[in-house]
C-alpha cells in the first residue's frame, strides 16, 4: 500500500492534514478548551479517564506513524466506498490504539487511546485524543442503536469472556479486541448518517460521557416493551427483504463452517509440529554417531526445525488475524438480522394500524389518522435506509473478505518460503549428486 | 571348472546354445573370450560379479493358491524373476528373458543359506516380512497391492545387491536360485547348511564370556546397535509425522466444499470463491503423491535397519570364533598342566587328583603311563584344534573386516543419497504448496 500524496480537504477552510499537528504533540500548542469540553493531549498532561482517575499516557507516537496509519486506512477503503463520500471529502478520521492497563482498588481494566482528526464543524476542535474502555464503546453502540433504529450498527467484539478460560489481560486478547474496536469505530465514522450522531461526537470528544447506564437500560427495555405491546404481526415480508434474510442465514452458516475448519486446521497443525520436533531430534542424535553422514543428517534436522518455526508462526497468524474477523462477521450478521426484524416490526405496526383505520373509516368516515401516515413514513424510511445500508454492507463485506482470504494465502506462501531455502542450503554442496538425482 | 552338475533345464541349454559357457557361478571367465579368442581380463580384478554377466530383475507379482505344509488352502504371492545374459544385451540382441517364479519364503531360505555359509559377510537384507511403521492410511495387509509392489522392488534390490557382491555373487546356490525353478530347495537342503548354523544359545553365551574380542569388532557391534536404534526411531517418528501431515492437508479439502457452497449465494464474489475452492481441493489431494514418494525413502531406511542386524551378526560370529579359540586354548593349557603334574608329581594347582593321591597314595606306574599317553594324544589333538580355531578366527577377522569396510562405504553412499533425495522431496513439496496458494490468492484477488 503506497502512501499517496496528502489530499487537501475540500470542504474545510483549514490547513491540509499534514500541517495539522498530531494530537499528541499538541502539548506545546495552547488549544483553548471549549466551555464543556476538555482537551486531553500531549505527552506530559494526564488524559483523564471518564471516571476521573488519572492515568499515564504513552509517549507520543511519531506524527508520521499516525499519518501513515490514517493514509493506509484510506487506501484500504478506497475501492469500496463508491456509495460513500469519496476519499477526497472524507473529513473524519478515527483510530483506536495504545492499550493500557489500569489498576485501581475496585477493579483492573484496559483503556485504549481514541484519536480523532476532523474538519467537521459539528466538532469544536480539529483533533481529540481520549482514553476509552470497552464499557464506553458498549455505551456508544447502545446509544446508536436506540437513536438510529433504522440503521445497521456495526458489531462490537464479544463483551463477556469467561474468566479463567481467557486471560483478559494477555497481549493477544487485548490486541485482538483493540483491532475489533478500531474497526467498529471506523465503520461508524465512515457511515454517512451514523457519523453525525451526537453520541459519537460525545464519545470522541467529551471528557465525561455521562453514561448513566441505568437509564439507558430502562430506555432499551421501554422500547422493546413498546414493540411487544403493539402486538402487531407481520404477514408477509417483501421479497427483497426475504432474500436478504435468507442470504444472512446461509452466510452465517458458511462462516460458522469456515470457523470450524480453521480451528480444526490449527489443531492438526499443532499436533503435526509436536511430532515434527521429535522427528528432528532423532536426526540430530543419529548425526552424533556418524562421520560421513553427519553433515547431511544435521542438514535435515535443521530443515525440520525451521519448518516447525514457520508452522508455528502460521498458526499464530491464523488464530490472531483470521478467526477473530470471521467471528466478528457472524456478530455483524446478527446485527443485520436484528435490523431486519425491527423493520418487519415497523411494517407490521403500519399495516395493523392501517387496517384498523380503514375499518373505522368505513364505519364512521373519519379521515386517515396522523399516526397511520407517520407509520407509513417510518416504514418507507426504514426500507430506504436498510437498502442503502445493505448495499454498503455487501460492498464492505466483499472488501473485507478479499483482504482476509488474500492474507491467509499470503501467510501460507510465506510459511513455505521460510523453510525450503534451508533444505536447499544444506543439500547444495552435494550439487553434483543432486544433479544426477534430479536428472533421473 | 564346471559347477556340480545341475539338471540341464531347457533354459540352461538355451544359454549353452548361445555359445556361452554356463559356468558363471565361479571365477571362470571363459565366457569372456573376445572375437579373436583372447581372454578378456577386465572383469576378473573387480570380482566377476554375477550382475556383470546377467541382467536380473523381479518383474511381476502374482497371487496363487495352493495347499501348504499342513494341507490347508492358502493364498500367497509369487514373484517373477527374469534373467538375461548381459553380453546378449550388450550386443544388441534381445533374447527373451529366462524366468521363474519364487515365493518370499524361498528368498528367505536363500538368505539363511548365505548367512550360514558366509558368516564373515554382511548379507543384504530382504524387504520386511510384515508391514511395519505403518501410518494410518497405509494398510498393514500383506496382500495389499501397494505393499506387494514395494516388496517386489525390495526383492529385486536384494538380488541386485547379492549378485553384485564380490563374494556372494559367485555362489552356486544363488545361481541356481535364479535359474532352476524346480528342485532348488532340495539342492539347498542338501548342502546341509542348517547343521552348520550356530546355536543361538552358544552365540549368546560367547557374547558374555569372551575375554579378548577384537576391539574394532566391538566398536562395530556398538555402531550396529546405534544404527538400529536410530533408524527404528526415525521410522517410527516419520510414520507419526506422515499421519499428522495427512490430516493437515486433508482438512483443507473442506475449504473447497464450503467455498463452493458459499459461492452459490454470492454475486461478484462467486467466481473467485469457486475457483479458490478448486485449488483447496487440489491442495488436499496433493498429499497422497507426496507421501507415496516418501514411502520409498522409508524403504531405504528400513533396508539399513535390517542391515544393522546383519552387521551385528558378523560381529557376533567373531565373538563366537574368538570364544571358541579361547576355550580351546584354555583346554590345551589345562591338559598340559595335567601332563606336567603327572610327569613330575608336583601339583601346582589344587586338584582333586592331587588330594586323593596324597590321601590314598599314588597309582601304579602302568596306570600313570597309560594316562600320560592318553594325555599326549589329547594334547596333540588340542594343539590341532587350537591351530584350526586360530586360523578360523583370523580368517574370519580378515575377511569380515574387508566386508565391513565395503559395507560402511556402501552405507555412507546410499544413505547420503537417500537424505539428499529427501531434501529434494521437501523442496518439491514446498514448491507445490506455494503454487497452490498463489493460485488461490489470484482467485481471492478477483473476488
Amino acid at each position: 500500500m503506497s502512501a499517496g500524496a496528502p489530499r487537501g480537504l475540500a470542504s474545510s477552510g483549514q490547513k491540509p492534514i499534514t500541517e495539522i499537528l498530531h494530537p499528541l504533540s499538541a502539548a506545546e500548542e495552547t488549544l483553548s478548551p471549549g466551555p464543556d469540553v476538555t482537551v486531553s493531549g500531549g505527552g506530559e498532561k494526564d488524559s483523564g479517564l471518564t471516571n476521573g482517575t488519572p492515568v499515564e499516557t504513552s509517549s507520543p507516537a511519531s506524527a508520521s506513524l499516525l499519518f501513515n496509519r490514517l493514509q493506509l486506512d484510506d487506501d484500504l477503503d478506497g475501492d469500496a466506498r463508491d456509495l460513500y463520500a469519496s476519499t477526497e471529502t472524507r473529513d473524519l478520521f478515527v483510530t483506536v490504539d495504545d492499550p493500557k492497563k489500569h489498576v485501581s482498588t475496585m477493579e483492573t481494566y484496559i483503556t485504549y487511546r481514541v484519536s480523532t482528526k476532523t474538519t467537521r464543524i459539528e466538532f469544536d476542535l480539529p483533533e481529540y485524543c481520549m482514553r476509552r474502555r470497552y464499557q464506553d464503546f458498549d455505551w456508544l453502540r447502545i446509544k446508536l442503536e436506540d437513536s438510529q433504529p433504522t440503521h445497521l450498527i456495526p458489531p462490537l467484539p464479544e463483551k463477556f469472556v469467561m474468566k479463567g478460560v481467557v486471560d483478559r489481560f494477555s497481549e493477544e486478547f487485548v490486541e485482538t479486541r483493540m483491532k475489533a474496536l478500531d474497526k467498529f469505530l471506523k465503520r461508524v465514522a465512515d457511515h454517512p448518517v451514523l457519523s453525525f450522531n451526537p453520541h459519537l461526537n460525545a464519545f470522541l470528544s467529551a471528557k465525561d460521557l455521562n453514561k448513566r447506564q441505568g437509564l439507558a437500560l430502562l430506555t432499551k427495555v421501554g422500547e422493546s416493551v413498546k414493540h411487544v405491546a403493539g402486538g402487531y404481526k407481520l404477514r408477509t415480508r417483501p421479497p427483497e427483504f426475504c432474500a436478504m434474510g435468507e442470504y444472512l442465514d446461509t452466510f452465517a452458516q458458511k462462516l460458522g463452517t469456515i470457523d470450524r475448519i480453521a480451528q480444526r486446521i490449527l489443531k492438526e497443525q499443532s499436533e503435526y509440529v509436536t511430532e515434527l520436533r521429535e522427528y528432528g531430534t532423532v536426526y540430530s542424535s543419529w548425526a552424533g554417531s556418524e562421520e560421513e553422514l553427519r553433515r547431511p543428517l544435521e542438514g535435515v534436522a535443521g530443515c525440520v526445525t525451521t519448518c516447525c518455526g514457520a508452522l508455528e508462526d502460521l498458526s499464530e497468524n491464523m488464530s490472531q488475524d483470521f478467526l477473530p474477523v470471521l467471528r466478528e462477521y457472524v456478530l455483524y450478521i446478527e446485527s443485520m438480522k436484528n435490523v431486519l426484524r425491527k423493520r418487519d416490526q415497523s411494517q407490521a405496526e403500519y399495516e395493523g394500524r392501517l387496517e384498523a383505520a380503514i375499518l373505522r373509516k368505513q364505519e364512521d368516515r373519519t379521515p386517515m389518522p396522523v399516526e397511520v401516515e407517520k407509520c407509513q413514513d417510518k416504514v418507507e424510511c426504514f426500507n430506504a435506509d436498510l437498502k442503502a445500508d445493505w448495499e454498503r454492507w455487501q460492498s464492505n463485506k466483499r472488501q473485507d473478505f478479499k483482504q482476509l482470504l488474500t492474507g491467509i494465502a499470503d501467510k501460507n506462501i510465506n510459511h513455505y518460503e521460510k523453510w525450503f531455502p534451508t533444505c536447499l542450503a544444506w543439500s547444495t554442496p552435494y550439487k553434483l549428486l543432486l544433479k544426477i538425482i534430479l536428472k533421473n | 571348472m564346471r559347477p556340480g552338475s545341475p539338471p540341464t533345464s531347457g533354459k540352461q541349454k538355451r544359454m549353452a546354445e548361445d555359445g556361452k559357457d554356463d559356468s558363471v557361478a565361479t571365477d571362470d571367465d571363459s565366457d569372456l573370450t573376445a572375437a579373436d579368442g583372447s581372454l578378456n581380463n577386465t572383469m576378473v580384478e573387480e570380482g566377476s560379479t554375477l550382475l556383470r554377466r546377467m541382467e536380473i530383475c523381479v518383474a511381476e507379482a502374482e497371487k496363487r493358491s495352493g495347499k501348504n505344509a499342513v494341507s490347508m488352502q492358502e493364498t500367497f504371492t509369487v514373484y517373477l524373476i527374469e534373467t538375461r545374459p548381459m553380453d546378449a544385451v550388450a550386443e544388441g540382441r534381445n533374447p527373451a528373458p529366462d524366468s521363474l517364479w519364487r515365493r518370499y519364503s524361498e528368498f528367505e531360505l536363500l538368505r539363511n543359506y548365505l548367512i550360514v555359509t558366509y558368516p564373515y559377510i554382511v548379507v543384504p537384507p530382504l524387504p520386511e516380512k510384515r508391514a511395519e511403521f505403518v501410518w494410518h492410511k497405509l494398510s498393514a495387509d500383506n496382500m495389499d497391492p501397494d505393499f506387494v509392489e514395494r516388496r517386489r522392488v525390495g526383492l529385486e534390490n536384494f538380488l541386485l545387491r547379492v549378485a553384485s557382491h564380490p563374494v556372494l555373487s559367485n555362489d552356486k546356490i544363488l545361481y541356481h536360485f535364479l535359474t532352476e525353478e524346480h528342485g532348488w530347495k532340495e539342492v539347498v537342503y542338501e548342502t546341509g547348511f542348517q547343521a552348520k548354523a550356530d546355536s543361538r544359545l552358544r552365540a549368546l553365551s560367547a557374547t558374555f564370556r569372551v575375554r579378548n574380542p577384537d576391539k574394532r569388532f566391538m566398536e562395530m557391534k556398538h555402531y550396529s546397535d546405534e544404527l538400529q536404534s536410530h533408524t527404528s526411531q526415525l521410522l517410527r517418528a516419520r510414520a507419526r509425522v506422515a499421519d499428522r501431515l495427512y490430516g493437515v492437508y486433508k482438512v483443507h479439502g473442506n475449504y473447497g466444499r464450503v467455498f463452493s457452497e458459499w459461492s452459490a449465494i454470492e454475486k461478484e464474489m462467486g467466481d473467485g470463491l469457486q475457483s479458490a475452492g478448486h485449488h483447496m481441493d487440489a491442495y488436499a489431494a496433493s498429499i497422497d503423491d507426496i507421501l507415496e514418494e516418501e514411502e520409498h525413502y522409508a524403504d531405504q531406511l528400513k533396508e539399513y535397519l535390517s542391515y544393522a542386524e546383519a552387521l551385528r551378526a558378523v560381529c557376533r560370529k567373531h565373538e563366537l570364533a574368538q570364544f571358541e579359540l579361547e576355550m580351546a586354548s584354555q583346554d590345551l593349557i589345562s591338559k598340559k598342566q595335567q601332563r606336567e603334574e603327572l610327569a613330575t608329581g608336583i601339583v601346582r594347582t589344587f586338584s582333586f587328583k592331587g588330594m586323593t593321591n596324597k590321601l590314598f597314595g599314588q597309582e601304579a606306574p602302568e596306570q600313570r603311563e597309560a594316562k600320560l599317553k592318553l594325555l599326549e594324544e589329547l594334547i596333540t589333538e588340542g594343539e590341532e584344534t587350537v591351530k584350526e580355531k586360530t586360523v578360523e578366527c583370523e580368517e574370519h577377522v580378515e575377511r569380515a573386516w574387508v566386508d565391513m569396510q565395503r559395507f560402511k562405504e556402501q552405507k555412507d553412499k546410499d544413505l547420503r543419497e537417500a537424505l539428499i533425495n529427501y531434501a529434494v522431496m521437501q523442496i518439491s513439496m514446498c514448491k507445490k504448496g506455494i503454487q497452490v496458494w498463489s493460485n488461490a490468492k489470484e482467485c481471492f484477488l478477483k473476488m
